[in-house]
């Protein structure tokens, strides 16, 4: 799971184009072509700087995103529901470790990635960074985090580099698992007692709008995605992809007389946008800059997890060691 | 200050919060060298590149590969190797091959004949 729609800082174009304008040409020309760039290829900077950054925060919200499901592996309501949960947080810890390989190809070790999720400097998305309150929250997370992670993977998927695609087509086809388990533990609340459909009730409300918040800000307020477009690194833009999701979404939790906190949210049939009221975005912001609800425990647990693991990669580390940059 | 997690397993590590100030908790190399891994689903298919685990030696790799490529789905086997073992031709050679799939004279189709055949049969026929 993912929210990728916020990329912080600008691409700045021009530097692109000094660099050597006939193989900025070659490589333009491949990415119109349809091909895949691969990692050892020439690439503008700023290409491989914007994929590292958004491949990395990709990583870090995965590994980060295992833990406010992890909450609730403790307490999961039966064996079926804790295997499903336990199998789900376990995909999310791989999928950091497909994304953090990817990353890698690009020339970034992955011990700095991490120091950089521990100190603060990358970043990771927001939605991870709010508590799972209760049971309920396993669910919408589940059914909504990740159907709204699907919608921005799927569509990075026909990016253009190369090993990025080819650990997002497995991410998916396992994300689709994910949504599947979410949405099921969804319904089985919604269809429950009173007090299972009041739980869920007050989870989609307290979730709703860092939902909202996950694909990033208007295009109006993001900056320079028309390069990023162009060199599929970005492959729709943050309003495109949260009118998807709403599309496909917002129905079939009406349909099981739920409501969203948001009296202004409606389909518009005559243009087919869906219209609602914009969230907070200074929350969101302040969020992104670490001051979420639990941006501290999250990364400090992180921190823990490596220090107190260092004794154990170093045991087994072997003094011949040889580093190569993965392949792919 | 100490954490308090919604978590109990969170709160059993007793975590403190992350200094402002972070030094950098990792050097290069903690986490391991590379492995490619490759992946046969049935006996009788070939194996192929799936992707990469880290690991501090090639069993620890294989057990790795094992958790990463092979817990859903069909497995059969699983080859691992270190990736600073292999050797990867360079993309810009690609050029070199560009000409290959026209090169007819390496190919059945490039064999063509009946016409030959048919040509030869009707001139016997009187």
């Amino acid at each position: 799971m993912y929210g990728g729609g916020y990329i912080p800082a600008g691409v700045e174009e021009t530097k692109a184009q000094a660099e050597s304008p006939e193989l900025l040409a070659q490589f333009e020309a491949r990415i119109t072509r349809g091909e895949k760039i691969e990692p050892r290829d020439w690439m503008p900077a700023v290409y491989r700087k914007q994929l590292i950054r958004m491949i990395e925060q990709h990583a870090h919200s995965e590994i980060i995103g295992a833990l406010p499901e992890g909450t609730w592996i403790t307490r999961a309501p039966g064996f079926r529901r804790k295997l499903a949960l336990m199998a789900k947080v376990q995909d999310e810890v791989g999928h950091a470790q497909l994304l953090y390989s990817a990353a890698e190809t690009l020339g970034k070790k992955r011990e700095d990635m991490l120091n950089d999720l521990i100190n603060g400097k990358s970043k990771y998305s927001n939605v991870f960074n709010y508590p799972a309150e209760t049971w309920a929250d396993v669910a919408v997370i589940g059914f909504l985090i990740d159907a709204a992670a699907i919608v921005n993977q799927v569509a990075n998927s026909k990016g253009s580099y190369g090993p990025y695609c080819r650990a997002l087509e497995r991410i998916c086809y396992e994300e689709s698992f994910h949504l599947k388990q979410g949405h099921s533990v969804f319904v089985w609340l919604a269809t429950g007692t009173p007090m299972q459909r009041e739980m869920l009730q007050n989870a989609l409300n307290r979730w709703w709008e860092p939902i909202m918040h996950f694909f990033g800000p208007s295009d109006t307020m993001s900056q320079h995605t028309e390069t990023l477009m162009r060199w599929k690194v970005k492959m729709a833009t943050n309003d495109v992809m949260r009118q998807q999701f709403l599309n496909i979404y917002v129905p079939k939790i009406w349909d099981l007389g739920l409501s969203l906190p948001d009296p202004e949210l409606r389909k518009d049939e005559s243009t087919g946008q869906w219209l609602f009221t914009e969230p907070n975005w200074d929350t969101f912001f302040k969020v992104i800059n670490g001051d979420g609800p639990c941006s501290r425990e999250r990364l400090a647990v992180r921190k823990v997890a490596e220090e107190r693991g260092a004794w154990v990669r170093a045991a087994l580390r072997r003094a011949d060691a040889r580093y190569a940059t993965p392949l792919a | 200050m100490p954490i308090l997690s919604l978590d109990p397993r969170v709160n059993r590590l007793q975590v403190e919060q992350v200094p402002e100030h972070q030094p950098p908790v990792l050097v290069p190399g903690d986490h391991w060298p590379s492995y490619q891994v490759f992946h046969q689903r049935r006996r009788g298919e070939k194996h192929s590149s799936v992707g990469i685990v880290h690991a501090p030696s090639l069993e620890m790799a294989m057990a790795m590969a094992k958790e990463q490529f092979g817990r859903r789905g069909e497995t059969s086997n699983l080859w691992v190797v270190c990736t600073a073992d292999v050797l990867e031709m360079d993309y810009a050679d690609e050029e070199v091959f560009r000409t290959t799939p026209s090169k007819s004279y390496r190919d059945p189709a490039g064999y063509k004949v009946n016409e030959k055949i048919d040509a030869y049969k009707a001139k016997q026929t009187p």
